[in-house]
């Protein structure tokens, strides 16, 4: 006696936590039925093993036939086929849409594209995050990317907009979108000790400061086609961060800038004389990130550089992120006490969004 | 013209891509009704077009309002080739037609195509403006209302029950035409649907013209089903009960305004066919001019003019007279005298009632589950002499039932039922209900003023009258073991009570009730025609008897003794025959103690074999007592003296009984000494009697925090709370042809369905604790080896805490009452004489005597029953045959009856816990409810919208790519789901209550990535508000009905 066909239907569609998750994690029938027994519900519910296997048939196909919907979430809740309530729509969404954070930093900063998806195979034997899983989270970060990417206005409201994201859930994917877009390396073996949350904090200062949208400065003709606001980085700004290079270069404008970091952080740092005899190197790197970002292959490295330039040298000092903060406050503060230097809102513009950044990269 | 129908279509959306290039669609609407089409204008590349179409007007007659659907077809226009279909939406407009139910219907639809599903959704208006023309109800029935609810709906009181109402319409599939062969499956499950459409249309029509005829306003308890004959047709009949209801609020009684053109109608029969002939009813002899036959039902281009062409013209000269005549006849036969009005002879010919629970008072005794069954051979062509084959088919059925309910002393019968099994040109017709006594005074015309309920008044309730014989003692039909009444001690009850209705409210019951199944498969020959037949009908009796044992078997073990609900399904294959019966067991107080299960060797000296029937009983034992403490049956101890009464069987008995439980030697001995009387002796004498004693024991109990029952209500509990799911399930097997035998058949069968309720439970997990209620299984044999099992069920959450106390509240209230009326018993014979004489419905005195009378003749006749099936030519034994040689059930009456103070509210007087999910804020979808039940738990019906009725087709060239058959069958049964609550919605309505899915044929070519699957469901439409709701505003009872019949507003 063979089951040919067997199916469950509720008027309310029955959602299965446990199920939805092994669903997502990629697991096949027999794996997720393996899995649930070893959980040891067949026990605490007294039933066979055939139940399970048939339940769980069920549930995959339920969920094969969300699939779809989920996709375009607003399609979930007007759709009438599959009578679900509110606040099982919105789990279904969440988590549908939420990522591993192994696989994200795998992803990182690269273009999300066919290329990409053939290294799936690779990532996953990697992560052990299963291909299944893989292919869901990036055609997610794909999709979303594909429908904010040319939308003007907040990437976070777009996103929660067009795909009812939690508002956390949301701002990590306004990152992804950022970092595919601008494509910023994160890959290298020296960042491979930061973290999405990391990478994410610091795309979200970006954002808020480093792009069109941040300026406030909508363009006069609403249909041209400029840079999109939120997703870009404002091409002017990076133009203008050039003008910064005075500050390494102007050998009088160096020691002066020096002279006054020294004299305020004295007996204040534990690293005084390291960061006296190191300022110079420091504040070179950092402006010259600034000068450089004209170039898209720059603009990609931001990351490598940070670190590079800045983050390994105090590491190397053993700095502590007390110290790090201390001198970075006082490093950008002091500038405005250089009257030769004309650029203070370029500037604390710059200097603003990268001490978060570097304040948040700063770690073991 | 008495009616203007205006149809709107405001906007699409979610509309599939139909350009490839531009990955758009440019999409128009075609609005049809009968042969009259609009059209919108084409919306260029969108998927969510807004047409904001003007309003289409159609001014039709209201005889087409009620038979046609308006029907909505969604097209992608391409100017360079034929315009491609979207998909389509058919609207029933009956619910507009009524005077109280809906005024518009407005809202999303699922853009449907049966070979694709849903695609996308379509924002729709309709109205109908009915001109108030004096000749309004000539040939129409607008304004009866249709209930699929088995009882008087919730928010009506029945001041009238007429009766029995049927009718049956047939046609030609038109998958069996021969343009099938060179249309496209979409055209041709079109056809179908469409042709089903209408007939359901016609049928609902001609039955509400029969309720006008007796003059009542109503159709509760509506059964409509279809035959898929094949090649020899496609029959839809319907049956129901009429009544003459009464809005609870409205302080007159509404009486049908139609009294003038009904009595016109029975006054010329002649005039009245033509009406509906050429819509090809079976009565008109022309139905066999296949031609005509086609551009009548299908054409678009031939207008109205059919009406009065010549195919109803003939039909009507001959087919209506015809008809008359054999009504007249067959009324004849049913010893009817006296010129009785013809309006009256319906009711006459068949006293039965669709209705299975019952306004107070009405239900005087129960007698048993009648049951009557007849194999027939299909005719393959139809035969233009016998136009009238199906409807003398049911007919004879009827009767059959009539005259098993007379024998049992019953004039009534009541839950009652039909249903068909076809496969290839053998069909099995059944029909069952429980032969009753009812209280005549409900049934009169005339007394009007007075409603039901004040009419009954002067009985005092008890509790347990319905349980009281309703034959004599001295005659009865058949050997049955009667006690004096457990709860009144004044009147006889059988010990065991079958029945098919619903558990009365009334009834005192102890512990709780539970599902009980009997299931059984026989082997047959593969087989044609005549021999088939016979071979089937050779079957049947033999079946009949072992469902009954088994029923029976599992009854005792569950330490019960009545079933309510039984439904007995056979199913016909071309090597099978499978019966499944189910019914909700329980523990009557009024019936006595049910003694347990004994079983007997055949070989009693052998040592070792003794020991194993004495393992086998200790079993037995053992699980009976697990089951009384399982459902809670502790039952008062009852002391001798007080049943020590004259009846020296019964005594006898409960020693035998008490005996039982004290030594397993002792019961072997009294097996043996009382094994060819006693019913419940289960003598082992062969490996199959081993298997089927395995088989009982096989049988798990739901897991703990899960009741199931097929009944309305869980016996035993009463405070539900507000959580329903309900859900269908289906399961298709696949048998190994290996010689297969009838017990591994029974063995498969069991094991398909005990892990279909495994299963269930196990997904419903969450939910506990909940009780599965109107549990209804569908067996159906599709292919050889294949069994297909569905299942649709609801459950409901109770909480657990105030079950025990309200119950046995509730016991001891009628203990009470019970000591405090004993004394009418000697009125009641005078009583019923002088009401039933002048009763027109019942002529229930006449057949009392009648009854007594052949019951005199019928004991020698039982006597010899035996086995003497050979009688049973092409027709099969009915349940009273079996009864005879059983023990069943019976008593005989008091009028006594009881009326519960509370309004028979199914959810008791508990507090309900309000497990509702929070309102769907963010959703613009509203939540409709659906339940087999006719009650929301938690909720008050507050009106009805109409009848829902729904019948769709879907195909498929690629199974494979659809996820298989399972894939297939659940994104299917998902759609059906969503249009149905996208019609309820529409109307204004937030739940179906008495929903059914009649129908679930699936067919399946694998080797050619094809199948194909029929649905037909349907239900009642309501607007329900949460009771804590209503408290909170019932001063705001407007803002409640603004909001609930604006739903187009809201999803908009």
């Amino acid at each position: 006696m063979t089951s040919e066909l067997d199916i469950f239907v509720g008027n309310t569609t029955l959602i299965d936590e446990d199920v939805y998750r092994l669903w997502l994690d990629g697991y096949s029938v027999n794996d997720a039925v393996a899995l649930r027994v070893r959980s040891g519900i067949l026990e605490q519910t007294g039933a066979t093993a055939g139940v399970l296997q048939s339940d769980t048939m069920d549930h995959y196909r339920t969920f094969h036939m969300l699939e779809r919907l989920l996709h375009a979430p607003p399609k979930l809740l007007h759709q009438l086929i599959f009578q679900i309530p509110p606040s099982r729509q919105a789990l279904l969404i969440e988590r549908y849409y939420t990522f591993d954070e192994a696989f994200v930093r795998e992803v990182l900063g690269k273009k999300l594209s066919k290329g990409t998806k053939k290294d799936l195979d690779d990532i996953s034997a990697k992560t052990g995050i299963t291909l299944k899983s893989c292919r869901r989270q990036f055609d997610n970060f794909k999709r979303v990317f594909k429908v904010v990417e040319e939308m003007r206005g907040s990437l976070v409201d777009n996103i929660q907009q067009h795909f009812l994201l939690s508002d956390r859930l949301a701002r990590d994917y306004a990152a992804i979108v950022f970092f595919a877009n601008n494509r910023f390396e994160t890959g290298k073996k020296k960042l491979q000790y930061l973290s999405f949350g990391d990478f994410a904090f610091c795309a979200e200062l970006m954002i808020q400061n480093w792009t069109l949208g941040a300026v406030g400065e909508a363009p006069t003709d609403p249909d041209s086609q400029m840079d999109d606001m939120d997703v870009d980085l404002d091409k002017e700004f990076l133009q203008d961060l050039k003008e910064l290079k005075v500050l390494v270069a102007d050998k009088d404008l160096l020691d002066l800038h020096k002279s006054l970091v020294c004299a305020a952080l004295r007996g204040k740092l534990g690293v005084f004389s390291e960061m006296e005899t190191n300022f110079k190197n420091l504040s070179r790197g950092l402006v010259n990130v600034a000068a450089k970002l004209t170039h898209n292959k720059d603009v990609r490295d931001l990351f490598v550089d940070l670190v590079e330039k800045f983050v390994e040298p105090c590491r190397s000092d053993h700095w502590t992120l007390n110290d790090v903060r201390l001198f970075l406050n006082q490093y950008s503060a002091s500038v405005h006490s250089l009257d030769g230097f004309r650029h203070q809102t370029l500037w604390d513009r710059y200097m603003g969004t990268l001490r978060g950044c570097l304040l948040r990269l700063y770690h073991d | 013209m008495p009616g203007k129908l205006k149809v709107k279509i405001v906007a699409g959306r979610h509309l599939p891509v139909m350009d490839r290039a531009s990955d758009l669609t440019d999409a128009f609407v075609e609005v049809k009704f009968g042969n009259t089409t609009f059209k919108t204008d084409v919306y260029l590349k969108s998927l969510n077009p807004q047409w904001n179409s003007e309003w289409f007007k159609f001014e039709v007659d209201d005889e087409d309002l009620q038979d046609e659907p308006l029907q909505i077809t969604v097209l992608d226009h391409d100017t360079y080739s034929a315009n491609d279909a979207i998909g389509k939406v058919y609207i029933d407009i009956d619910p507009l037609l009524y005077s109280e139910a809906a005024t518009v219907i407005s809202g999303w639809f699922p853009i449907y195509d049966t070979i694709h599903g849903i695609r996308g959704e379509i924002n729709v208006v309709v109205k109908v403006d009915l001109f108030n023309d004096l000749n309004r109800f000539r040939q129409s029935s607008c304004g009866v209302k249709f209930f699929c609810t088995t009882s008087i709906p919730k928010c009506y009181r029945a001041v009238v029950i007429h009766g029995f109402v049927e009718e049956l319409v047939v046609n030609e599939d038109p998958e069996y035409q021969w343009i099938d062969r060179i249309r496209t499956p979409r055209a041709s499950n079109e056809a179908r649907q469409r042709l089903i459409s209408l007939m359901s249309g016609e049928l609902q029509r001609k039955i509400g013209l029969k309720v006008l005829e007796m003059r009542g306003n109503a159709v509760v308890g509506y059964l409509q089903c279809f035959d898929l004959e094949g090649e020899s047709g496609l029959v839809v009949r319907a049956i129901g009960t009429a009544c003459t209801l009464d809005k609870l609020s409205s302080p007159a009684a509404f009486l049908p305004a139609c009294n003038s053109p009904s009595k016109e109608m029975k006054e010329s029969p002649l005039v009245h066919p033509p009406s509906h002939g050429c819509r090809s009813t079976h009565n008109s002899p022309i139905h066999t001019a296949t031609g005509s036959r086609l551009t009548q039902n299908f054409s678009v281009s031939v207008p109205t003019l059919i009406y009065t062409g010549m195919g109803s013209g003939s039909a009507g000269k001959e087919g209506g007279p015809f008809k008359a005549l054999l009504r007249q006849q067959t009324q004849a036969a049913l010893e009817q005298r006296g010129g009785s009005p013809h309006r009256f002879c319906r009711r006459r010919e068949f006293p039965f009632l669709t209705l299975t629970a019952f306004p107070p008072g009405l239900l005087v005794h129960v007698g048993g589950v009648v049951s009557a069954r007849s194999v027939k051979l299909l005719d393959r062509i139809h035969n233009p002499d016998e136009p009238e084959t199906r409807d003398a088919w049911w007919a004879e059925i009827r009767q059959e039932i009539k005259s098993h309910a007379k024998a049992l002393g019953c004039h009534a019968v009541v839950g009652y039922s039909e249903s068909t099994s076809i496969c290839e040109e053998v069909c099995i017709l059944s029909a069952s209900g429980t032969a009753a006594v009812l209280n005549p005074r409900f049934l009169q015309e005339g007394t009007v003023e007075g409603s039901l309920e004040q009419r009954i008044e002067e009985n005092l309730p008890v509790g347990c009258g319905f349980c009281h014989i309703p034959y004599d003692e001295l005659n009865m039909p058949f050997p049955a073991h009667l006690t004096y009444c457990y709860n009144c001690r004044k009147q006889k009850v059988p010990d065991v009570l079958f029945t098919t209705i619903d558990l009365p409210t009334d009834a005192v019951v102890v512990g709780k009730g539970c599902l009980i199944q009997a299931r059984l498969c026989r082997l047959k020959k593969k087989a044609q025609a005549e021999a088939n037949a016979t071979a089937i009908s050779n079957l049947l009796p033999f079946m009949e008897y072992e469902v009954h044992t088994q029923l029976m078997n599992k009854l005792k073990l569950k330490g019960m003794n009545a079933l309510f609900g039984l439904r007995i399904q056979i199913t016909v294959g071309e090597n099978m025959l499978m019966g499944l019966a189910s019914a909700t067991g329980v523990y009557l107080a009024a019936l006595p103690t049910p003694g347990g299960i004994q079983i007997a060797g055949k070989t009693p000296n052998d040592g070792s074999y003794e020991q194993h029937i004495s393992h086998m009983q200790k079993r037995i034992n053992d699980t009976i007592a697990k089951n009384k403490e399982l459902y809670e049956i502790n039952p008062p101890e009852v002391s001798e003296e007080i049943i020590g009464s004259p009846i020296p069987e019964p005594r006898q008995r409960s020693r035998l009984l008490r005996s039982q439980s004290e030594s397993s030697d002792e019961v072997t001995e009294l097996d043996l000494s009382h094994g060819k009387k006693d019913a419940f002796v289960l003598e082992i004498d062969d490996t199959d009697a081993m298997e089927d004693v395995h088989s009982l024991l096989t049988d798990v109990p739901p897991p703990s925090g899960f009741y199931s029952c097929n009944t309305e209500i869980m016996p035993g509990i009463n405070n539900w709370t507000s959580e329903i799911q309900m859900f269908t399930s289906v399961r298709v097997v696949r048998l190994s042809s290996l010689n297969l035998t009838n017990q591994a058949l029974n063995k498969n069968f069991n094991g398909l369905c005990e892990n279909l309720l495994k299963s269930l439970y196990f997904k419903l997990r969450s939910m506990t604790p909940c009780c599965l209620c109107h549990v209804n299984f569908t067996v159906s044999l599709p292919e050889d080896e294949l069994i297909q099992v569905t299942v649709t069920a609801v459950a409901i959450t109770f909480d657990k805490n105030q079950a025990l106390q309200t119950t046995k509240a509730h016991a001891e209230k009628t203990l009470q009452r019970a000591s405090t009326d004993n004394d009418e018993l000697l009125q009641f014979p005078l009583e019923l004489c002088s009401d039933s004489l002048p009763a027109p419905a019942f002529p229930a005195t006449k057949e009392h005597l009648e009854s007594a009378s052949s019951n005199s003749g019928t004991p020698a006749a039982q006597r010899a029953t035996s086995v003497d099936y050979s009688s049973f030519a092409d027709r099969c034994s009915s349940w009273i045959e079996l009864i005879k040689l059983k023990a069943q059930t019976i008593r005989r009456g008091s009028i006594k009856t009881t009326v519960t103070v509370e309004k028979a509210s199914p959810m008791g007087d508990g507090n309900f816990r309000n497990r509702s999910a929070p309102p769907c804020a963010s959703s613009t979808v509203g939540v409709v409810k659906m339940t087999p039940l006719s009650f929301i738990p938690g909720a008050k019906i507050t009106k009805y919208l109409g009848i829902i009725n729904m019948f769709f087709i879907r195909e498929t060239t690629s199974l494979r790519e659809e996820g298989g058959v399972s894939g297939f069958l659940h994104a299917f049964i998902a759609e059906v789901f969503a249009m149905v609550r996208a019609h309820v919605a529409a109307l204004g309505g937030n739940a179906v209550v008495s929903y059914i899915m009649k129908q679930c044929v699936f067919m399946e070519n694998p080797s050619k990535n094809q199948a194909q699957c029929l649905i037909n469901v349907s239900g009642d439409a309501v607007v329900f508000v949460r009771e804590s709701d209503l408290e909170a505003m019932s001063t705001q009872q407007s803002a409640v009905n603004c909001q609930t019949s604006c739903p187009g507003e809201v999803t908009t």
